[in-house]
């Protein structure tokens, strides 16, 4: 790709990131509040958005800081809380094999749930994912949670009433939203009906994080054990290409 | 000190999350189709189970928010769907408490 294309797609990747920017702004301001309400500073809370950069797993840890807990207990709660990554690179770490290894190495850095539902719709439509845009979208969400985060620290304590502002379940609202932008998917139906069954009994019977990892498990389960003729002509041709010698 | 240590190791453990699935992934030559369906099903079934338990805690507001957003996902992008259902939301809860 010329670099004149390359920045062009940097820049559609970093537009395509509005409407996440949108309905993620609560959660960085809320992140950055509670951060210092729990005793961590500013710089630390920064520190931790710069470096985990996972919302769900960095609200777990600020929870647990505040309350007498080993270190290693919080270290085990982040990772369990993003364990879900795990699939999410297996799944789209096939449509970046061609790029470097550098440029694969950032891009995993970058892996989060927004960025993942978004490059899985990339390929969808044109059968593959670029670094330019990839790399776009994925510094403009960076960038923009670090931010959040550091005026959340700071002047959080402005937010009177989060739940009269919905802030508690806006992130509910949002990732139903990414589930519906794959209904078109083979089995989307049944295996959204799996998951969401699944993952309702494990949150009851087993308890939060786990709910995640054993409900997605259910939904991938039940699509690895349908027919495989179900596929699309564009799976099809993918893993004809990815076949050959 | 500790705080910053635990932020670092809880970075490089989530930075291994990101890039195991793959890295285990990448050992093997071919895919099967029945991995390759179950990978295809990764979006749905994980992103399903970060919605799906607040409906256990979720009130009449919650659910018509969530229901009002759905449908406009059918017909409208991610910007206008996330509006509808975070303005249904703030306004129903008002009535609501």
């Amino acid at each position: 790709m010329s670099e004149e294309n390359a920045k062009r797609e940097f820049w559609r990747g970093a537009r395509s990131s509005v409407p996440i920017i949108v309905a993620v702004i609560p959660f960085g301001l809320l992140f950055g509040a509670l951060a210092v309400d729990n005793g961590i500073s500013p710089g630390k809370a920064v520190l931790m958005s710069a470096a985990i950069f996972g919302g769900a797993s960095q609200m777990v840890g600020i929870e647990l800081f505040g309350q007498k807990i080993s270190p290693l207990l919080i270290v085990f709660s982040i990772f369990a809380v993003n364990f879900r990554h795990v699939l999410y690179s297996a799944a789209i770490g096939r449509h970046f094999a061609r790029w470097p290894a550098a440029k694969q190495a950032v891009a995993f850095f970058l892996l989060t749930d927004p960025q993942y539902a978004e490059a899985e719709r990339k390929v969808e439509e044109n059968g593959k994912v670029g670094f330019a845009w990839y790399l776009g979208m994925g510094l403009a969400l960076y960038f923009t949670w670090i931010a959040e985060t550091l005026l959340g620290a700071l002047f959080g304590r402005l937010i009177r009433n989060p739940e009269a502002l919905g802030i508690d379940f806006l992130l509910p609202i949002y990732f139903l939203g990414l589930v519906m932008e794959f209904r078109k998917r083979p089995l989307w139906l049944p295996v959204v009906l799996a998951s969401a069954i699944a993952s309702t009994l494990a949150y009851k019977f087993v308890g939060s994080p786990w709910h995640v990892s054993l409900g997605a498990l259910a939904g991938i389960a039940l699509a690895a054990s349908m027919p495989a003729k179900r596929q699309s002509a564009r799976d099809l041709a993918m893993t004809a290409e990815r076949s050959e010698p | 000190m500790t705080t910053i240590l635990i932020i670092l190791a809880g970075a490089v453990l989530t930075y291994l999350t990101r890039i195991g699935g793959h890295l285990v992934l990448s050992r093997f030559e071919n895919i099967p189709p029945r991995v390759e369906a179950a990978l295809d099903a990764v979006p749905a079934a994980v992103l399903t189970t970060l919605v799906a338990p607040e409906l256990l805690s979720a009130g009449p507001a919650e659910i018509i928010a969530l229901l009002a957003a759905g449908l406009v996902a059918l017909k409208r992008g991610m910007l206008e769907m996330f509006l509808t259902g975070a303005i249904t939301l703030i306004v129903l809860r008002q009535f609501m408490g």
